[in-house]
């Protein structure tokens, strides 16, 4: 085949909603958005845990610790899952982590926010991984396999932590004024977070198209934040909260909430490294990885070890 | 103290036991050597904090059984009698959240902070290999609430110790850095693996009443399989005698402390709610 069949077949592939697999031949600019995107959202995973993680030694209860170390535990293993995705196009683990080490790689900006509080569980749960299902859910149906299968068992869980999440909030909503306060207070502070999550506006964001024709994208970036705007006021109604946002309205017309304009300035701030905690999330990766490497060394000298051993025995 | 109060504080060891390493090994989340052993160790303390979980429910259901006086006096904290007072029943948080480090049980070793994946390997080495005899023993007591525990428990603390001494032989037999950590982890924490097989009151009565564990006794069993093991790893048994010990009567070394510090924050900060 030429490149031009080549192509052709991909696109076939692409417009009967067929799957693409590791060996199939694909554009270069299509694997390369993909490990663009793959290893984003595996260094999210892992970075994720952080905040959360945060509070793991702080829990206020026996069940709640263990909920939360089996959620940031979760977290590892979607961040494996994908991984092993992105490995799948050709690129090691080690180069996308030194991608990641080196600021080379982004993640979720969300994350360069601080958790201060124990309702900060809640509305990470709720608002956080809510979002990120709402960006999830579609994936399930990526042109790529190895990817849309990954994105199979991370949604099932994500729901799973959505839930708890939101278990949190209610418990909150129902507690004392003080606890009342401390979910509000959460609220404020992720709300606006959250629905940047999105990402750039669809006219800024660059690239959208390509990605939505090729699948990789399935609906945009404005269509998701929309879609979670809607669907988290009423939940937000449920708690007996108030989000922050005096220009939310029901627009009657367009069947939609609108909502006040997006601080986009601090989103390309967060972006660029000036979030609260960028350098603090970074440095405690990189600290986790060169720490660990004399581990990681020792793994491997003793299997070599073992090996040599067992060859020696073979060739006696 | 009566039988019911030495079951109680019997009850309480083994789950502040679970506690204490469970939280130690959690504050590794997310900050592994390697993503696959992050996820493991994990769910080692997740098996800790459920073993401590049902632990403490049972060690509370011992308590509000307890007469009114013996309760009030039972833990030296105000939140405690706070709510003996109030004649409310306690339940497995105000036990783990509730008291101070003097009453709590767990052995020194396991407070000791991790300070590098040598040290936590260790320190894991020497209870799992101590947990692997013992709740042996322990499955076939007389109370069936302990012996559910231990059954349950012999599963688990049968992989962690697999996984533990393999990492024990990793590290020893790896390279010359992770030889020369692994052994001066296991030398810097050997004086806490003495107080593993102290026969206090509380042991000597519940073994007398057929609940409790001869520890004595699994001395020699563990001894023979941590030397097994450090032969492999190449690793030297450490020869000093000197032991510390005191946690099972509430002395505890100064790290337990700041650990409570951290686990109670909520509790203490925000008395008497739901969460």
């Amino acid at each position: 085949m030429t490149v031009h069949s080549f192509q052709e077949h991909f696109d076939s592939l692409i417009d009967r909603e067929l799957t693409i697999e590791p060996r199939d031949w694909m554009p270069d600019d299509y694997r390369k958005t993909l490990i663009r995107q793959i290893s984003q959202h595996a260094h999210s995973e892992i970075v994720g845990m952080l905040p959360e993680g945060n509070w793991i030694t702080r829990a206020p209860s026996l069940r709640r610790k263990a909920v939360l170390l089996a959620k940031v535990q979760d977290e590892a293993g979607h961040g494996l899952y994908l991984y092993s995705a992105a490995e799948t196009l050709g690129v090691t683990r080690d180069e996308l982590y030194d991608q990641l080490h080196t600021g080379k790689a982004k993640y979720s900006s969300i994350f360069n926010y601080p958790t201060l509080t124990w309702a900060d569980m809640g509305a990470i749960g709720w608002l956080v991984d809510g979002a990120a299902i709402m960006n999830q859910v579609p994936l399930c149906r990526t042109s790529y396999g190895p990817y849309a299968r990954a994105m199979v068992r991370v949604c099932k869980e994500e729901s799973f932590h959505q839930r708890q999440g939101f278990e949190i909030m209610l418990t909150l909503s129902k507690g004392t004024e003080i606890q009342k306060k401390l979910a509000q207070d959460a609220f404020n502070r992720w709300w606006w977070p959250s629905l940047m999550m999105f990402g750039p506006p669809d006219a800024e964001s660059p690239h959208t198209e390509q990605s939505v024709r090729w699948r990789i994208k399935r609906l945009t970036n404005d269509e998701l934040r929309q879609k979670f705007v809607d669907v988290t006021v009423e939940q937000a109604k449920v708690l007996g909260l108030e989000v922050p946002d005096k220009d939310l309205k029901w627009n009657e017309e367009r069947g939609h909430f609108d909502f006040g304009a997006i601080n986009w300035d601090e989103f390309w701030n967060v972006v660029k490294g000036n979030g609260p905690c960028n350098k603090q999330r970074l440095e405690t990766r990189k600290k986790a990885w060169e720490d660990g490497k004399w581990v990681r060394d020792a793994a491997m000298a003793h299997a070599e070890k073992r090996k040599a051993k067992k060859d020696a025995v073979k060739a006696a | 103290m009566n039988k019911q109060r030495y079951l109680l504080d019997y009850t309480l060891r083994l789950a502040d036991d679970a506690l204490i390493i469970g939280h130690r090994l959690s504050e590794w989340c997310g900050h592994g050597p390697v993503l696959e052993q992050d996820i493991a160790l994990t769910n080692t303390s997740l098996d800790h904090l459920g073993r401590a979980r049902t632990l403490y429910q049972y060690a509370a259901e011992q308590f509000n059984r307890l007469p009114q006086g013996e309760k009030k006096n039972a833990f030296t904290s105000v939140a405690i009698q706070n709510l003996v007072a109030s004649g409310e029943n306690l339940g497995e948080d105000d036990l783990a959240y509730l008291r101070d480090g003097w009453d709590f049980r767990n052995m020194l070793l396991l407070e000791q902070p991790n300070i590098d994946w040598a040290y936590t390997i260790a320190r894991s080495f020497f209870y799992d290999t101590f947990n692997y005899f013992f709740f042996q023993h322990l499955a076939g007591c007389k109370d069936e609430s302990l012996a559910a525990v231990a059954e349950k428990s012999l599963k688990e603390v049968t992989y962690h110790l697999r996984w533990s001494s393999e990492w024990v032989v990793r590290l020893g037999d790896g390279t010359s850095e992770s030889h020369q950590r692994m052994q001066h982890a296991v030398n810097e924490l050997w004086a806490y693996t003495g107080e593993l097989f102290v026969m206090n009151d509380t042991d000597k009565i519940m073994l007398q009443e057929g609940t409790g564990v001869d520890i004595e006794a699994i001395k020699p069993l563990w001894m023979q399989r941590v030397s097994a093991v450090f032969e492999e790893a190449t690793i030297n048994t450490p020869t000093g005698t000197w032991m510390q010990q005191g946690g099972k009567e509430g002395r505890h070394t100064e790290q337990l402390g700041y650990i409570l510090a951290e686990l109670q924050f909520m509790q203490r900060a925000y008395p008497g709610m739901a969460w």
